[in-house]
């Protein structure tokens, strides 16, 4: 049974310009999958109608059994609260604190007060950031910055976690740091992970099944451990 | 309970978000004060001029003066006719006695000259002192008294009556619309400086729909934010008008330029004015986040 459906998605935005043609994609429950590709190759576009910030023009998109493209303006926080989201840019309120930020997440959804608590402790010990719930983001280095962020991201125990390159503004060693905690999170919590990143080395290293998109077209899907730092 | 944890949260969230965001909550808060303060100002002047005019109003009185040599069983059938009009509100009798004895009391020389006067002598008339309803048809009524059996002629100020209640009218009606343009004014003013403090916030807004925020939950902190940046803003002006009014009005001893000129007794009335000012601080400062923030969200 396959948690994430993708089928006949084609995106067309206003302008004309297509960003996606034609793509059938299916992703187990518990999968690890890197989706990488150029600019322009529809990777962004792709992730953007995951969490329904874009709606598909044709076919549609099912995640665990919600049809996402149905869903209406008002009601998008429905999907939201089913997957966790990690961007680049980590995207943290930069004047709350770390553990603020975090529970956050909890808060808008109106979680228990003790419920918030445990978890936003629980998912910061989680990234191992437990030590600096009261720094504030600009007290923290990028690689800890985007830990918070993944914090966040998994706080209300989220089935899917998409990461949007999270890795493209660290060095290396920090990269890794941070891809040890998604494996961790994939292992543990069983979450399925999506994530996009230009980083061939964090791909060649993590041995995961591997979507390539060109052009906004599927080209290459390799299964778990088959990808050889191709060009991409 | 999940809406009360929901409305503690907001209300939380709102105070935080005032004072994290400090600077740009001044620029809102002096943005109503400014405003309120304005508002409250003309509100004051237009209720003082209303009431003015209406103390006027209430003091124009028509006299009706009753021919002289009268036949007392003509005299009694004045009073039943005045009482049948519409528009006549309340009569007062004066015989001529009464007259004399009101001019003998102003004056000590008029005292010496009518003492002597007897009954026949008194060259005053019986009138009564007719007040109307609605003073617009103060000239229509004054006919129809003149018409009554045994009344000599009437008396009402003609003409400048009439002058002063058209001025009145024309005060009222630019007053109304100062106050209103000056609302609407005032409305767009911290519309707009709110939402300039929103758009730094978009960031904040686009997070909270990213981690799953309803639009409800994500538009209630900035709602309840806009309503505590009324309420801070309309503490200076409330404090100005009140105290303002009070200094004004014992300074000129509740009347301006002449006793004519009433003005409103402070007690009631500044508290009226400070609950207006602060619902008015309150509205509009809601009004300008839920506008502003509807910009930000999908709807």
């Amino acid at each position: 049974m396959e948690f994430i459906k993708i089928k006949n998605v084609t995106k067309q935005y206003r302008n004309g310009v297509t960003a996606i043609y034609d793509l059938n994609l299916g992703i187990k429950k518990g999968d690890f999958v890197f989706v990488i590709g150029g600019s322009g190759s529809g990777k962004s576009t792709l992730f953007k109608m995951l969490y329904r910030e874009e709606k598909p023009t044709r076919g549609e998109i099912i995640i665990g059994g919600l049809n996402v493209g149905k869903i209406r303006n008002n009601k998008v926080y429905k999907i939201r609260r089913k997957l966790g989201i990690v961007f680049q840019d980590y995207r943290l309120l930069p004047k709350s604190t770390v553990y603020e930020n975090v529970a956050f997440a909890l808060e808008v959804i109106g979680a228990k007060t003790d419920d918030i608590h445990k978890k936003t402790l629980k998912a910061l010990e989680l990234v191992g950031l437990k030590g600096k719930i009261r720094n504030y983001p600009d007290q923290l280095s990028g690689g800890e910055q985007q830990r918070v962020a993944i914090a966040r991201a998994i706080v209300n125990e989220p089935k899917l976690l998409l990461c949007d390159e999270p890795t493209g503004n660290l060095d290396p060693e920090k990269s890794m740091e941070i891809m040890r905690v998604l494996e961790n999170i994939n292992q543990t919590l069983g979450t399925t992970i999506i994530m996009t990143t230009h980083a061939k080395e964090i791909v060649n290293q993590m041995e995961k099944r591997v979507i390539v998109l060109k052009d906004g077209r599927l080209v290459k899907d390799y299964e778990k451990g088959k990808y050889a730092n191709e060009d991409i | 309970m999940k809406i009360f944890r929901m409305f503690f949260r907001t209300v939380r969230d709102a105070f935080k978000s005032v004072f994290r965001n400090f600077s740009l909550s001044l620029a809102s808060i002096s943005c109503i004060t400014i405003t309120l303060i304005i508002v409250a100002i003309s509100l004051i002047a237009t209720l003082n001029l209303n009431n003015f005019t209406k103390v006027i109003k209430e003091d124009v009185t028509i006299i009706v003066w009753i021919k002289k040599d009268i036949e007392s069983s003509i005299q009694a059938t004045i009073e039943p006719m005045l009482k049948s009009n519409k528009n006549i509100e309340s009569i007062e009798y004066k015989s001529k006695t009464k007259a004399k004895e009101e001019m003998m009391m102003q004056d000590d020389y008029f005292k010496r000259l009518m003492e002597g006067w007897s009954e026949e002598d008194n060259p005053f008339r019986h009138s009564y002192l007719v007040k109307v309803k609605d003073i617009e048809q103060i000239h229509q009524t004054a006919k129809e008294i003149e018409k009554i059996n045994g009344v000599d002629y009437v008396d009402y100020g003609a003409g400048m009556v009439e002058t002063l209640i058209s001025s009145f009218k024309l005060v009222q009606k630019a007053s109304v619309l100062v106050v209103i343009a000056l609302a609407v004014v005032t409305t767009f003013l911290i519309v707009n400086t709110i939402k300039l403090t929103i758009y730094s916030r978009k960031r904040e807004i686009s997070i909270m729909r990213l981690v799953g925020a309803s639009n409800t939950t994500i538009k209630m902190p900035f709602v309840v934010e806009g309503m505590v940046l009324g309420i801070i803003g309309s503490i200076i002006p409330i404090i100005c008008t009140t105290y303002g009014y009070l200094v004004f009005y014992n300074h000129f001893k509740g009347q301006l330029l002449s006793p004519v000129i009433k003005l409103i007794t402070p007690e009631p009335f500044i508290y009226m004015i400070s609950l207006v000012v602060l619902v008015t601080g309150i509205i509009v400062g809601m009004l300008g986040s839920y506008r502003a923030v509807r910009k930000y969200l999908k709807v």
